[in-house]
């Protein structure tokens, strides 16, 4: 497992009190997690943070899932 | 036909513990709820007293093993805890409470469309705000949170525990300072009577033991701050050595519900609300008239509204916030009272658990619908040498057990704003 993919984990694992099984790449925070519009934005914040970086609003609304985080942040770290 | 409101159900998250019963024996037993403030450091504040919630992780002397210790994780997850500041969780967990007491939990479209919810709450979340102002004077505004909002707004309260227990009527809230709790009774039971819903989840909510709070207080002279070594004593309304209020937190929900409805499903019926008054001292931001004259009109004014011969009240939970307001209040009382002062009974439960600002009137109000269930009047305790010259019992130290029918609850906040409350046993 990727090292980005694991701090993403605890971040989402932590934020939405989600079972560690469920938060696979594949999961939908809002349809797997049970996360609703503005704790996508605390996430999002939170990755921020994290990794130091900016994710603009226009890029965070097609992070729909965990991978989607994990390929973005990915992106960012490698520019 | 007026529509009757009768009390149905009692929620309490009080400085002497988490749940109505608790709270009320240990009030009953004299005990106090005031320690050293645990929630910060309380080093340069000339205060460093309050009457805090005992809770799980050690906060106001709680404990994970001490009976009646509140805690959070029993009713919210992290996740949803992170969202709310601590007066809705307070608000939360008691209306819960009472909402469970009264065996109310209504599941057709019809019945969760006539239950409404009505809280109030002083100052809100006053410790996020200040939090979050920190925050973002130092780190910009990209850092502040998307719960920021939700978790402070007064109305919230109303809104989290509508949404958690399914309540779509009227949802309202009531911000009046220290007589927020006690409105927030009164507006609602008027809900009930003009037929807005059958059935209202109504109180106050405070959590301002938090660094902004205290100073805020302490900057207006209100705060007790000559009993910093010695906590329990330092909440002693009347007493000749009272010099403030000691701050407390929590919340206070009541069930209130149209008679006839609490009938019909066999309700268990506490009291029935038979009276209530509001008024405006049109005087000063902080200090009440000095003659007394905007408590006096709202004791009137609820007396006129249940058509209710004031000799007829039993019991008086005063306002009496250990402040030199006490003295004023009570001669305001007596005069209402009339002839009745002679034999009157008052006590200030403030004495035991500090005051709540928006969620006082609350608590206070159960406690006087558990006098009337219990027939005894609570004490007043540190009442060791009375200033006031009165032909009232204070009911200093010990409870009374006496005959109680009919109770009035006294209410007053900053801004000069009275809310009186008349509850009275249900005559059938």
């Amino acid at each position: 497992m990727s090292e980005v993919l694991e701090r993403v984990r605890k971040i989402v694992i932590d934020h939405l009190d989600a079972d560690p099984d469920k938060v696979t790449e594949k999961a939908s925070f809002i349809d797997d997690l049970e996360a609703d519009s503005l704790d996508i934005v605390e996430l999002v914040m939170a990755f921020e943070e994290e990794f130091d970086i900016e994710i603009p609003d226009d890029s965070a609304e097609h992070i729909l899932t965990v991978g989607d985080a994990v390929a973005y942040i990915d992106g960012k770290l490698k520019s | 036909m007026v529509r009757r409101v009768v009390i149905t159900g009692l929620g309490l998250v009080s400085p002497l513990g988490n749940g109505v019963e608790i709270s009320w024996k240990r009030l009953l037993e004299g005990k106090s709820g005031a320690g050293p403030i645990t929630a910060f450091d309380t080093t340069d504040y000339a205060c460093t007293v309050a009457c805090e919630v005992p809770t799980v992780d050690g906060r106001g002397g709680g404990g994970p093993d001490i009976e009646g210790s509140f805690d959070p994780s029993a009713v919210l997850s992290n996740k949803e805890r992170r969202k709310v500041d601590d007066f809705i969780l307070y608000a939360i967990a008691a209306a819960d409470e009472a909402l469970n007491d009264a065996n109310w939990h209504p599941e057709s479209d019809e019945d969760q469309e006539r239950t409404g919810t009505l809280i109030g709450s002083g100052i809100g979340g006053l410790g996020i705000i200040a939090d979050t102002a920190l925050e973002l004077r130092d780190k910009g505004p990209k850092r502040i949170s998307p719960f920021f909002i939700p978790s402070s707004l007064i109305n919230l309260a109303s809104g989290q525990v509508s949404i958690r227990h399914g309540l779509k009527g009227p949802n309202h809230s009531v911000v009046t300072a220290c007589a927020t709790g006690a409105h927030a009774i009164g507006d609602a039971a008027r809900l009930i009577m003009f037929g807005d819903a059958d059935v209202m989840v109504a109180g106050g909510a405070e959590s301002a033991i938090v660094p902004v709070g205290i100073a805020g207080f302490i900057a207006c002279r209100a705060l007790c701050t000559a009993f910093n070594d010695a906590p329990e004593k330092a909440s002693r309304p009347y007493d000749k050595d009272r010099d403030g209020f000691v701050m407390g937190e929590g919340a206070g929900i009541v069930v209130l519900e149209e008679y006839e409805h609490a009938k019909a499903r066999g309700a268990k019926i506490y009291a029935e609300v038979l009276g209530y008054g509001l008024t405006g001292d049109a005087y000063h931001i902080t200090a009440p008239s000095e003659t007394g004259d905007g408590g006096y009109r709202a004791m009137v004014a609820a007396a006129k509204n249940g058509n209710i011969d004031p000799a007829t009240i039993d019991y008086v939970n005063s306002h009496g916030t250990s402040t030199m307001a006490d003295g004023i209040e009570l001669k305001a009382i007596e005069k209402f009272l009339g002839e009745r002062a002679a034999t009157g009974t008052v006590s200030s439960t403030k004495s035991a658990i500090g005051h709540l600002l928006g969620g006082a009137g609350a608590v206070e109000a159960i406690f006087c619908t558990l006098a009337i269930r219990d027939q005894i009047a609570p004490p007043t305790i540190n009442l060791d040498n009375p200033d006031v010259d009165t032909p009232i019992d204070l009911v200093p130290h010990k409870a009374k057990p006496m005959k109680i029918k009919r109770v009035l609850s006294n209410s007053f906040g900053f801004g000069g704003t009275n809310a009186a409350l008349i509850l009275g046993a249900v005559d059938e």
